[in-house]
């Protein structure tokens, strides 16, 4: 064998990718890019205070009422999925945006981006899935709207769901309330929905018997806030999984979170097709889940009260905000050991090494 | 380089040719091409990659491992590395083994 | 997971820990070859549980960082083909060409898929025999079985859209360079289990012996990599350095008989270039003379694409152990894992993403506080 001959000072590297000129996946993914696009174009563009604190949704004062609100689009594929579909996903979203500022969800709108061609069979199926969730949610579809696009320019359905609730009084969800001292709670099993839609995606298929956790978060919520209105913040941890949902609380309030990663509730199955792909249940997304900064002081009896909640029963205190190293995510491995989690850059990809 | 996971062989078949496996990793299915290992049985375990079983875990291996690491600290005082004094008594040292190849290589 | 659940366990952790503490008596540097125990170590915060003179120097062992930037273009170039099927190991597609990556390919209206496995991609080109589906054929000698499976079925069952576009990489020749390099601080090696799975061990009794360091085959749960890193000191302590296997549940001495004769069979080495790196004499495989029908540079003419890495980082250095991440003028600023400039800080596990990561932690990772919370 040749004796190599390497050059240390002339290695080499390549130029970056200063800047996408183009949208590509990662900007829709929840993570760093996603949150590029809202400061740089969004932000800007609309102006206002309230868009400013960029939560699930957006806490409003009309006519004397504060209300929540909250729009979300709905690109899943495949349309129907093992514990779901993008129907129950369109509600169960909204739904959920606004129970994360502490308000029952009232009344919804829906937008349907039809594709030309698609059969009414499954238009039919979906718009039943809506109707089923609504009324498990007990919510309202008050208005509508249908456009359909040329063939090739869709994957079938898209969905636009807006809502909005009322948020009862005494009641003030923010980010920026968490202080250092709050416990964090998770309301059960982290990644199923991710899992679940990953084992019928094209190119991964692989059998497991898991079924998302698409689920109205509303009724929890009451119940959490029955115990006590003086909860600080709630998140659902939907795209980007629970790294993300972390990682955007510690950023708005600049406290740190410290994690301890053997408390995380991940089911044996999410963490073996985990495993295989390469991915980390931390970053893969939830569609029925809530965490939680609650005060010390109420932690244990909101634990209680979520346990006693179907929709909570799984649910686990998993770490506390801290001053330590503000605005970071830091998991306490069960080795002892510690490390960052960080903001998701783009999709969650599977990995061979 | 090379994330590979052990699964449990649950079923075996030809399909156009090749050697394919059902193969559970905890409760995860997948479909497993069985060429490069096509002695492995049903109930065996497998190191997987892309979809490719690559070589047989050997069970009786790993039990002596974990034995290994619950001995640690326990038997060190006494008799020095316990690796070496299990792998003696089996008669297999692999370290040796393969410095003795290293140096008939070298010869 | 049977099998892997066990070799987490953090009381047996915390035996091979204080074995590890009781033994090492001075400072040593070892390099764990593998992107994936890099991954572990990370994930699992192990770096900051060894005594402060045991160093763990990340290796260059991430297929995905180490492909060449020139490779990385001629996949563009294929992948942006109205008539091709692109297909791809996911994270392949974040990592930047000039200019662009597989993402921005597909944003441009490249058909570019995620697959699991290349017999996935066989799988497409038989659906879509109008069409040429090209498999992005990277990674080490674990991966490299895989694909020439691959290859050598479509050549047998005569599926002429299919094609392959290789970058293949081999640890031995990679560890022989790091050691020739004048600087290095390198004083034993943590060998890849799952490239020994396939290779066996036949290939280090010589490493050992000409460079004389240890070599420990080691596996990659953290009871693995603490057994490896327990065996090494052990013998850099005795002053040994013999090729050792901490692996036997997955490795046998001469590996996968089978595989490496499809190797063989389909797959010539070659020299090959290594992001961040150079070019290494004898670190690659290509496609044999039996196969070229199959070889995705052939059929789409991008073998005259030549693309000269300009110099920006010093990612050399750092996988050598020689400077730490900070050090480097372009960490941080122009180089982030959103704009990685080389391959350490193209991966997650990466070095330099790693050290991006604990710097806005205010420490660097050995010297964290491992406290629990609660």
């Amino acid at each position: 064998m040749p004796e190599p001959t390497l050059d240390i000072t002339g290695w080499t590297c390549p130029a970056p990718l200063r800047e996408t000129p183009r949208i590509v996946m990662g900007h829709g993914g929840g993570g760093a890019l996603s949150a590029e696009l809202v400061e740089q174009i969004f932000a800007p563009a609309f102006g206002g205070d309230i868009l400013a604190q960029l939560g699930d949704s957006a806490a409003l004062t009309l006519g004397g009422l504060r209300l929540a609100f909250s729009t979300d689009s709905y690109v899943v594929r495949p349309l129907f999925f093992p514990g779901g579909s993008i129907g129950d996903l369109a509600v169960n979203g909204t739904v959920n945006d606004l129970a994360m500022s502490g308000a029952r969800a009232a009344y919804l709108s829906c937008g349907f981006i039809l594709e030309e061609g698609i059969d009414m069979p499954v238009l039919a199926r979906v718009a039943e899935a809506m109707g089923a969730a609504a009324r498990a949610a007990r919510v309202e579809v008050a208005t509508g709207d249908t456009k359909v696009v040329e063939a090739g320019h869709g994957d079938g359905i898209y969905l636009n769901t807006a809502g909005i609730g009322l948020i009862p009084a005494g009641v003030d969800l923010r980010p920026q309330r968490v202080v250092p001292g709050d416990v964090v709670i998770v309301s059960g099993d982290i990644g199923v929905h991710g899992v679940a839609i990953m084992s019928v995606r094209e190119g991964l298929e692989f059998g497991v018997e898991i079924e998302s956790d698409c689920a109205a978060l509303g009724g929890l919520v009451e119940t959490m806030l029955a115990v006590t209105p003086d909860l600080h913040a709630l998140r659902d941890p939907t795209r980007g999984g629970l790294a993300a949902a972390l990682n955007e609380i510690a950023a708005a309030s600049g406290t740190g979170i410290a994690l301890q990663e053997r408390a995380v509730p991940i089911p044996p199955t999410v963490g073996n097709a985990c495993a295989i792909l390469g991915l980390d249940p931390m970053y893969v997304a939830n569609e029925g889940k809530l965490i939680a900064f609650v005060p010390r002081a109420h932690a244990d009896a909101v634990l209680d009260a979520m346990r006693a909640h179907p929709l909570g029963a799984g649910a686990a205190i998993i770490g506390e905000a801290v001053e330590a190293h503000p605005g970071m995510v830091v998991a306490h491995t069960s080795l002892g050991g510690t490390r960052v989690v960080d903001l998701p850059v783009g999709e969650q990809l599977p990995r061979i090494c | 380089m090379c994330l590979a996971v052990p699964g449990k062989v649950v079923e075996i078949e030809e399909r156009d040719g090749t050697r394919m496996a059902t193969v559970d990793f905890g409760g995860v299915v997948k479909e497993v091409c069985l060429e490069y290992v096509p002695d492995l049985a049903v109930g065996e375990y497998a190191i997987v990659h892309v979809g490719f079983a690559l070589q047989r875990l050997d069970e009786e291996s790993a039990r002596q491992t974990l034995a290994l690491f619950e001995e640690l600290g326990l038997l060190q005082e006494e008799f020095g590395d316990p690796w070496e004094a299990a792998a003696a008594e089996a008669g297999t040292v692999p370290g040796p083994a393969v410095k003795d190849e290293a140096q008939e290589a070298q010869r | 997971m049977k099998y892997i659940d066990e070799f987490q366990d953090p009381e047996l952790a915390r035996r091979l820990l204080d074995d590890i503490h009781a033994t090492a008596t001075r400072p040593w540097a070892l390099m764990e070859v593998c992107g994936g125990q890099t991954h572990t170590i990370i994930r699992h915060g192990i770096d900051q549980l060894l005594p402060d003179n045991v160093e763990l120097i990340h290796g260059p062992g991430c297929p995905v960082c180490v492909t060449p930037l020139e490779v990385i273009d001629k996949a563009l170039e294929i992948a942006a083909r109205p008539d091709v099927i692109f297909c791809s190991f996911g994270d392949m597609l974040r990592v930047p060409g000039t200019g662009r990556d597989l993402f921005r390919v597909r944003s441009e209206g490249g058909d570019v898929r995620v697959v699991y496995s290349p017999l996935d991609a066989l799988k497409i080109a038989r659906q879509n025999p109008d069409r040429e589906v090209v498999f992005f054929g990277i990674g080490f000698e674990t991966t490299a079985p895989p694909n020439a499976m691959t290859v050598y079925q479509a050549r047998r069952h005569r599926i002429p859209n299919f094609s392959l576009l290789v970058s293949h990489v081999r640890v031995p020749p990679a560890i022989e360079a790091i050691m020739t390099s004048p600087s290095c601080r390198v004083q034993a090696f943590l060998a890849a289990g799952h490239v020994c799975s396939v290779m066996g061990m036949d290939e280090y009794p010589a490493l050992a012996e000409r460079f004389r360091v240890p070599i420990v085959v080691t596996g990659f749960e953290p009871l693995d990599l603490l057994e490896g890193i327990r065996r090494t000191v052990r013998q850099l302590e005795r002053g040994e350095h013999t090729v050792d296997n901490a692996y036997p549940r997955a490795v046998r001495a001469g590996g996968n008989p089978a595989a490496r004769a499809m190797l063989d069979d389909v797959f010539e080495v070659t020299d090959r270039a290594w992001r961040g790196i150079g070019t290494i004499p004898d670190s690659g495989w290509r496609l044999s003379a039996r196969y070229r029908d199959f070889d995705a540079e052939h059929r789409f003419s991008v073998e005259n694409i030549a693309t000269r890495e300009p110099a920006a980082c010093r990612s050399g250095e750092v996988l050598q152990g020689l400077i730490k991440p900070h050090e480097c003028e372009a960490f941080g600023t122009t180089c982030t894992p959103r704009t990685p400039l080389g391959a350490t800080m193209v991966s997650s596990e990466g070095a330099c993403a790693a050290y991006y990561l604990y710097r806005r932690l205010g420490v660097t990772p050995t010297k964290l506080e491992a406290s629990p919370v609660a």
